[in-house]
């Protein structure tokens, strides 16, 4: 039988493969001849061209750096812009004697110790092959009188440069952020995303901030010139050239004014707001105290300036409102509320009698109420109001630990915000599994307790807390905060405004919505617990004060305000939303060792309010307390917390 | 006696082949001392890189055709097992993931692959009883295009396109039929417009600049710019050695490695360029011999292959410098800074003193 495929022919076989190396070996002929070619005209035919290029002049590519985007507030006040200031660089590998130079220089310019500081802090952190600016900000006088004793000083440069400029210093720092010169770690970032040769020429990038955020829009494209350069790296004669594209510029959804009252109205206390409007999910105001001036960071920050910052106790360069976590305190009742209505665990007309304590079955260990002796009758609306412990103590302890975390979840607690600022921090929402994983140890029912009125593990920023705020305020649709409201194009000058973005639609029941929206704006009323922040407010608010404590209280102790060190007093919170029936602002205020909600952080919250929502400017002098003030002191007795003031790392909460 | 022990020694080195090789590595170690900014410690780092890639082609010189044939197998698939390995575990440097990290010592498996592709396609032919048919040609495409792809995600262009170029050597001598590659060429190129249409603007941006540089002359196009106005301003007799003022004042990036052409250029000038190709030119005539000359289909198609990769090194590295082909990075073989290419090298060409040397007993056994 023969075979369908034919055997192989060797000697056939042998035959057609040196046909093919022949082939091959016409193709290597080929490519050389096209090689001689190439080096026939580069070597001969246009020799004289490359040879002045190489040889008399040399060809250098200069990268024209874009102009960065500015930023302005949502009524165009101008935030972030640049402008052009002549300074004096010097690049160390081209300078024998450092030292001399610096001094001759100094004959004809004024160097201070802060330039010398600041340059010798950036000499240590750059290679010395690096422009590095001795003095900024030149006057022309001096720029010219450098520039007649120039050619003294060889790698030492008169440039003239596009600076950043923060108009309004310490206004809103940690929101706008800031720019400082490009390091090794940016380097590798953008090499790794392919944008190192638009950043040729750049000395400058965002570091925090809006600055950060928004990098890649706010920078824009670099262009270049081809030029031909003398022997001293002059240029001579432009060749060609590419025009860089500026950068965007954006405009945010803050108000400056805004900011400024709600900035002043913490004076001398430490803590963060956030102010957001419920139905755009647009951020109005974003404060965290102290602040510190971006301007510093814009020509390299000096050792002084940077240990001042960095030490200081107040903690300065945190990011409080994404970065700082702190218990909610009762600030957390409203969101218990309504998970307790929505599972039906609580429906109305639930009342308790409240006579100072609640205890768990079987054991005798007392969870008190704030208030000695208790409340008396108490139901959903009235427990808001007043925040009361025990009748949350009791509702947290049915739901269960599990369906109050899945229910709260959704008002973003234990989760970031996905606010347009990176470095933010997710809080914590405590689950029996996340305990095992963390302690290895099982979730005890007085820890369930204790979550029902915002105390224990649970941490949160005051972004996530202004933001469940806003939730709540706009019947449960969520969406998501943002800096940026719009972004013009440097180019066509056209603004595109950015989408609001619906995180998620909670189903919520209208009835339990408006439970809790009575007990809340009871709050601001006479009895509630923040009744002097409502008094000749114009509008109603709703709004539930909160204390989160510093350090613990044991079981049998009283908490005596004066006695403790101000630095481990209580924080103060209030959360709020107005008006009330129709909410245009939600807000949270938290005043770090403040005290009580209701009389720290209430008034800062009002004036933010008062502009916002009426026009009206803070009275210069802060007229005396109102009368009708209640002082409650909200502590539970809780299990050992350890209340994280300022986040040290991520990981720590898992 | 002595000269005998030598030349038994020597017995399975190609004299031919040897010459054409020592004289252009002195060649490289001439223009490297220049390249370098007369670095002695990078010419002796070069020299050790040589010492131990000649004892690897005298070792492989020595190895019978037959048992390189039979690890072919073995050595193709632990290429494609490390190359997983790679994309898995590998490490990053400069946002290409090549090697792999053993604890002792780092690996680059798309190296081995340069050498495991060519035996592995030369073994499947070789044990195909009949002529070969398309179902043939296709596998040994799918076995050439495993490693390639997982070499193009590391991503390694240059290699990816030399290993391509050495599978594709076999398969064309092996006897790929001319209307398949005719009417392949026609397709990809009929493709290339609606392939263009999908692609986003970014990456039609990118495939822009790697064909015309110069449209992004502070990234890519910085090299050919400088390189080109090396190897002109080298003229024809050339700067002279250590002369080049491109070279020396800093001008050309990696000059002692894919660049180092420009320094040659520009110092030895155009007849340095031309000997050079010619020296190119009767190495690759000496190994398209050796295959013309070898026994078996094995040793034939490996020869083959293994001599126009060599080529294709050679024709991309000088095309890129002088402007005429994109800018993938591939060394200038024997004359570029670096270890891995110069022992990759030599291996192959160890590979074909073995083909040439063992002839006597292929053809009696």
């Amino acid at each position: 039988m023969k075979s369908r495929r034919e055997l192989k022919n060797y000697q056939n076989e042998q035959h057609n493969f040196k046909l093919r190396l022949a082939v091959l070996g016409l193709l290597v002929l080929i490519a050389f001849s096209a090689l001689t070619i190439r080096f026939y005209f580069l070597q001969i035919k246009r020799y004289d061209y490359y040879q002045t290029l190489a040889e008399n002049n040399r060809i250098s590519i200069v990268p024209i750096t874009p102009n960065r985007g500015l930023i302005s507030d949502r009524n165009g006040v101008v935030l972030a812009h640049n402008f052009f200031v002549y300074t004096l660089e010097i690049t160390p590998s081209k300078v024998e004697d450092l030292d001399t130079t610096i001094a001759e220089i100094a004959k004809l310019v004024e160097i201070s110790t802060v330039d010398m500081k600041r340059f010798n802090k950036q000499k240590d952190e750059s290679h010395n092959f690096e422009s590095i600016p001795l003095r900024t900000h030149l006057n022309e006088v001096e720029a010219a009188k450098f520039a007649v004793n120039r050619y003294r000083f060889p790698g030492v440069e008169l440039k003239s440069r596009l600076f950043r400029h923060y108009p309004l210093g310490k206004l809103g720092s940690h929101m706008v952020g800031y720019i400082g010169r490009i390091n090794d770690k940016d380097i590798e970032n953008l090499d790794e995303a392919d944008l190192l040769s638009n950043y040729k020429g750049s000395d400058h990038i965002g570091k925090s901030g809006i600055e950060q955020s928004y990098e890649s829009v706010l920078h824009g494209t670099t262009g270049f010139q081809q030029v031909e350069i003398d022997a001293d790296g002059r240029a001579v004669r432009v060749l060609s050239s590419q025009p860089p594209t500026s950068g965007n510029n954006l405009i945010l959804s803050v108000d400056s004014k805004l900011q400024e009252i709600a900035e002043t109205a913490f004076g001398e206390h430490r803590g963060a707001l956030v102010a957001i409007k419920p139905s755009t999910g647009e951020v109005l105001a974003f404060v965290s105290m102290p602040t510190f001036d971006p301007n510093l960071f814009v020509d390299g920050i000096d050792f002084d300036n940077w240990n001042a910052l960095n030490n200081s106790l107040d903690k300065p360069l945190i990011n409080r409102p994404l970065r700082g976590i702190y218990p909610p305190g009762s600030t957390f009742k409203p969101f218990s509320a309504l998970a307790g209505l929505e599972a039906g665990v609580r429906k109305p007309p639930f009342s308790i009698y409240d006579n100072g304590y609640f205890t768990l079955p079987n054991s005798t260990h007392r969870y008190r109420d704030w208030k000695p002796g208790g409340h008396g009758n108490v139901d959903m609306r009235r427990a808001i109001t007043i925040s009361c412990d025990t009748f949350f103590y009791g509702l947290a302890m049915e739901l269960g630990i599990v369906r109050l975390t899945n229910f709260v979840r959704h008002f973003g607690f234990g989760q970031k915000s996905g606010v347009d600022i990176s470095g933010e921090i997710a809080g914590l929402l405590p689950t029996p599994e996340w305990k095992m994983r963390r302690y290895k140890q099982p979730w005890y029912m007085g820890e369930t307790v204790i979550a029902g009125i915002g105390q224990g593990y649970t941490l949160v920023t005051p972004m996530q807390l202004a933001q469940a705020t806003a939730i709540l305020a706009n019947k449960g649709v969520a969406m998501r905060p943002r800096l940026v409201s719009a972004i013009t194009n440097a180019k066509t000058g056209a603004t595109s405004l950015t989408k609001p973005i619906v995180n998620e639609k909670i189903p919520l029941d209208e009835k339990n919505l408006e439970i809790v929206k009575l007990g809340m704006i009871d709050v601001t009323l006479p009895g509630g617990t923040a009744a002097s922040v409502g008094i000749n407010a114009g509008y109603s608010i709703a709004a539930k004060t909160g204390t989160a404590q510093v350090v613990g209280i044991k079981q049998n102790e009283k908490y005596n305000a004066k006695l403790i060190d101000e630095r481990h007093r209580d924080h103060a919170l209030f959360i709020a939303y107005a008006p009330a029936e129709e909410p245009k602002i939600a807000l949270a205020v938290i005043v770090e060792n403040g005290g009580h909600g209701g009389s720290a952080a209430g008034p800062i919250a009002r004036k933010v309010m008062d502009y916002y929502l009426l026009g009206k400017l803070p009275a210069v002098e802060v007229p005396a307390e109102s009368t009708i003030v209640t002082k409650p002191n909200e502590h539970a007795p809780v299990a050992p917390i350890k209340p994280i003031v300022n986040a040290p790392e991520e990981e720590h909460f898992d | 006696m002595f000269s005998k022990l030598l030349q038994g020694f020597f017995k399975h080195i190609d004299s031919f082949l040897i010459s054409c090789l020592l004289f252009t590595m002195l060649v490289g170690l001439f223009v490297l001392y220049s390249a370098s900014g007369h670095s002695f410690e990078r010419v002796t780092s070069q020299l050790i890189n040589i010492a131990v890639a000649l004892v690897v082609m005298w070792l492989v010189a020595n190895i019978q055709p037959q048992q390189l044939e039979s690890i072919a197998v073995p050595a193709y698939i632990l290429g494609v097992v490390l190359l997983i390995a790679v994309t898995l575990f590998g490490d990053v440097s400069h946002g290409a993931r090549r090697w792999l990290n053993l604890g002792i010592t780092k690996i680059q498996p798309s190296e081995m692959m340069r050498i495991a592709m060519p035996m592995m396609l030369a073994w499947f032919f070789a044990k195909r009883e009949t002529s070969p048919r398309m179902t043939d040609f296709a596998i040994a495409a799918l076995l050439l295009l495993i490693p390639v792809a997982l070499i193009v995600k590391q991503p390694d262009l240059g290699t990816a396109l030399l290993i391509s170029a050495s599978g594709f050597f076999v398969l064309f001598l092996a006897g790929l039929s001319w209307k398949f590659l005719l009417g392949g060429a026609v397709s990809i190129g009929a493709m290339m417009p609606f392939l263009w249409s999908m692609l986003h603007d970014y990456q039609r941006r990118r495939i822009e600049i790697l064909i015309d540089p110069t449209q992004d002359p502070l990234g890519a196009g910085y090299h050919t710019i400088q390189a080109t106005i090396a190897l002109g301003s080298g003229g024809v007799t050339g700067k002279g050695w250590l002369n080049g003022t491109q070279a020396q004042l800093d001008f050309l990036p990696e000059r002692t490695t894919d660049f180092i052409f420009a320094v040659f250029g520009e110092e030895f000038g155009m007849i340095g360029n031309l000997m050079l190709l010619l020296l190119f030119s009767l190495l690759i005539a000496r190994g398209l011999v050796i295959a013309a000359q070898a026994r078996s289909t094995f040793t034939r198609l490996l020869a083959g292959s293994i001599t126009l990769t060599f080529f294709t090194y050679g024709f991309v590295n000088m095309g890129m410098v002088s402007g005429i082909l994109p800018v993938v990075g591939v060394p200038l073989p024997f004359i570029s800074y670096g270890g891995t290419s110069m022992v990759t090298l030599c291996l192959s060409f160890g590979i074909l003193m073995s083909i040439q040397t063992h002839k006597k007993l292929v053809a009696s056994g």
